[in-house]
């Protein structure tokens, strides 16, 4: 095949033969008001003044921003060496390491990825990664649907209210044309953690979602749902984030008989915010499962010298082998992002892991302190948490002002939920990691009296 | 050759007609040569109601992975359990040791239009 571009007479065929009319219609599912259409750059700029241009227009970006803001993606610290040990090119050109032969290095950097997420979750096998936290789980919702031989026919899942909203509606997304459906579990309004199901909720269930932390940042009853759900027939998917995992219970030990499927945001671990992606999603199962796993998969061999080498395995449930029948259409992972939070595990080490959980646990746990000193705040829920949690702002004042009025001191306040939960009025989520100094914390309670004062 | 004494169908599987409707169903000699060494293979679970053709089982190879299609419509009464951890046995011995499952047959019509062997080894030759 010649490396040359398509010219109009092709393009005009290829659209043809695909029966459209511009190569516009193939995009029709992305609303068009989230396209963009136009750069608002006037043509015949050249490259120098576009640079200063765009530079100029970046300058009006905030800096040193105390961020409260979490929800998914958080602010953490990431050492030197993570990008600029990723930025080789050795790693950030390569691409799929189909030729074994030629990518040991690629491989077996997948390898440790496997192995230092299985060393978190307690899982017995992980993929190679995938897109992030929310793709992941959809994910796994479908591998649920395929492993659970007890509930042959049954169509739902049952999701938490308090999971992610972002990862609900991917979820939604990914099933609603599979024939599935989503039934969510409400949370208990004075806990802020998901109501425990009846049995009488089990029936037609294929699988459990189990957030741990909960979107709220509290701690669910892990055991306990993990059990009813087995009791039931019932696949306990666990949605994690990995730096909870070094003080917190891995999904493996969940129950009598622990989580199947363990997935999560891997963005923690070495991935800047860099305004929401690309991230890092994470997969990871009960051997038993593996050959229902979506993607990818690198396994640890002998060549015929004895010596180690690194292959892709179980390739046959893949879509370049299996076609339409394949576990999944992911067929790639996401390579870049798994390096750097590989070298990130690598530089902490287990130890480092610990003490930086222990860092997210402890500023949060103070950020609360602070905050319950202030007048204006209500703490809602006083269930144990990790490293966020809500609060109630007193109604001298809305949300949205508040937040418009704090944001001028470059301080991102936290997420409004009023948005997917009608029932949090004036409520916001709020954040502390190891990046939290205990001044911005007193900063923030200062901020927010005197702009109450001033606006009220 | 393949053996006389059974009937086929054209995606590859056997079949052999034993007493009170019932029938035994494995992957012929063929099969497991296109197939190359066996892996893996996922069983359908008992009592499971299988429609003609609908597919009941894979086999993953080193090659790829095949959808095993039933040739009659019935009950899983059996299934070689065997083969979870000794899949090869397929390749070693497709017609004995490597039957894959046993099915009680309910509707007789279907028997009918499965292959003699002499049509099924004419229509691998063709192939």
């Amino acid at each position: 095949m010649p490396y040359i571009c398509h010219n109009k007479d092709d393009i005009t065929q290829m659209l043809d033969d695909i029966g459209i009319k511009s190569i516009d219609d193939l995009f029709t599912n992305i609303p068009a008001e989230i396209r963009c259409d136009n750069l608002n750059i006037d043509s015949g700029k050249d490259e120098m003044q576009t640079s200063l241009y765009i530079k100029n227009i970046a300058a009006k970006n905030a800096s040193n921003i105390k961020n409260f803001a979490g929800g998914g993606a958080y602010h953490h610290y990431i050492p030197s060496a993570v990008w600029q040990i990723a930025s080789r090119g050795e790693f950030y050109t390569s691409y799929t390491p189909y030729q074994a032969e030629c990518s040991q290095g690629t491989l077996q950097t997948i390898y440790e990825f496997q192995s230092m997420i299985c060393a978190l979750t307690a899982m017995d096998v992980s993929n190679a990664s995938l897109y992030d936290g929310a793709s992941a789980t959809a994910e796994a919702v479908l591998m649920a649907k395929r492993i659970n031989k007890k509930n042959k026919n049954s169509k739902k899942v049952l999701i938490p209210q308090a999971l992610n909203p972002a990862y609900i509606n991917v979820i939604k997304t990914t099933i609603q044309n599979q024939g599935f459906e989503i039934e969510l579990l409400n949370y208990n309004e004075k806990t802020g953690t998901t109501i425990s199901p009846q049995d009488n909720q089990a029936d037609d269930v294929f699988a459990l979602i189990i957030p741990q932390p909960n979107y709220f940042g509290n701690l669910e009853d892990i055991d306990n749902l993990t059990n009813w759900a087995h009791q039931n027939n019932i696949i306990v998917i666990a949605v994690v984030n990995p730096i909870s995992l070094a003080i917190l219970k891995p999904p493996a030990k969940w129950g009598e008989s622990g989580a199947d499927i363990t997935t999560g945001e891997a963005q923690s671990l070495g991935v800047p915010l860099s305004s929401g992606g690309p991230y890092l999603g994470f997969l990871a199962c009960k051997k038993e499962f593996i050959r229902q796993m979506p993607g990818r998969i690198v396994g640890q061999t002998t060549d015929e010298y004895g010596k180690i080498g690194y292959v892709l395995t179980l390739q046959a449930r893949e879509q370049h082998i299996r076609r339409s029948k394949a576990t999944s259409n992911i067929c790639t992972n996401q390579g870049l992002m798994a390096t750097a939070a590989t070298i990130f595990l690598s530089l902490l080490g287990e130890d480092g892991m610990i003490k930086l959980a222990q860092q997210n646990w402890q500023q949060s746990h103070q950020l609360q302190q602070i905050l319950q000193q202030n007048k204006y705040i209500k703490i809602l829920w006083n269930a144990p948490f990790f490293n966020e949690f809500v609060i109630q702002i007193d109604d001298v004042i809305t949300v949205d002002d508040l937040i418009k009025s704090v944001s001028n001191h470059n301080i991102v306040m936290g997420i409004k939920l009023e948005n997917n939960y009608p029932n949090l009025k004036n409520c916001l989520l709020i954040t502390a990691t190891e990046m939290t100094t205990c001044d911005d914390m007193r900063i923030l309670s200062d901020t927010i009296n005197e702009n109450i004062k001033t606006l009220c | 050759m393949v053996p006389t004494d059974l009937l086929y169908n054209k995606s590859h599987e056997w079949i052999q007609i034993n007493d009170n409707d019932e029938a035994t169903i494995g992957i012929s000699h063929h099969a497991a040569e296109l197939l190359g060494d066996i892996v893996f293979i996922e069983l359908p679970s008992l009592d499971d109601e299988v429609k003609i053709e609908d597919d009941i089982a894979v086999i993953e190879s080193v090659k790829t992975a095949s959808d095993l299609y039933a040739p009659l419509s019935g009950k899983i009464i059996a299934v070689n359990q065997k083969l979870e951890d000794n899949p090869e046995t397929i390749n070693e011995d497709p017609y004995g040791e490597g039957w894959i499952m046993k099915i009680k047959i309910n509707n007789k019509d279907e028997v009918d239009d499965l292959l003699k062997s002499a049509e099924y080894q004419a229509s691998i030759e063709e192939d």
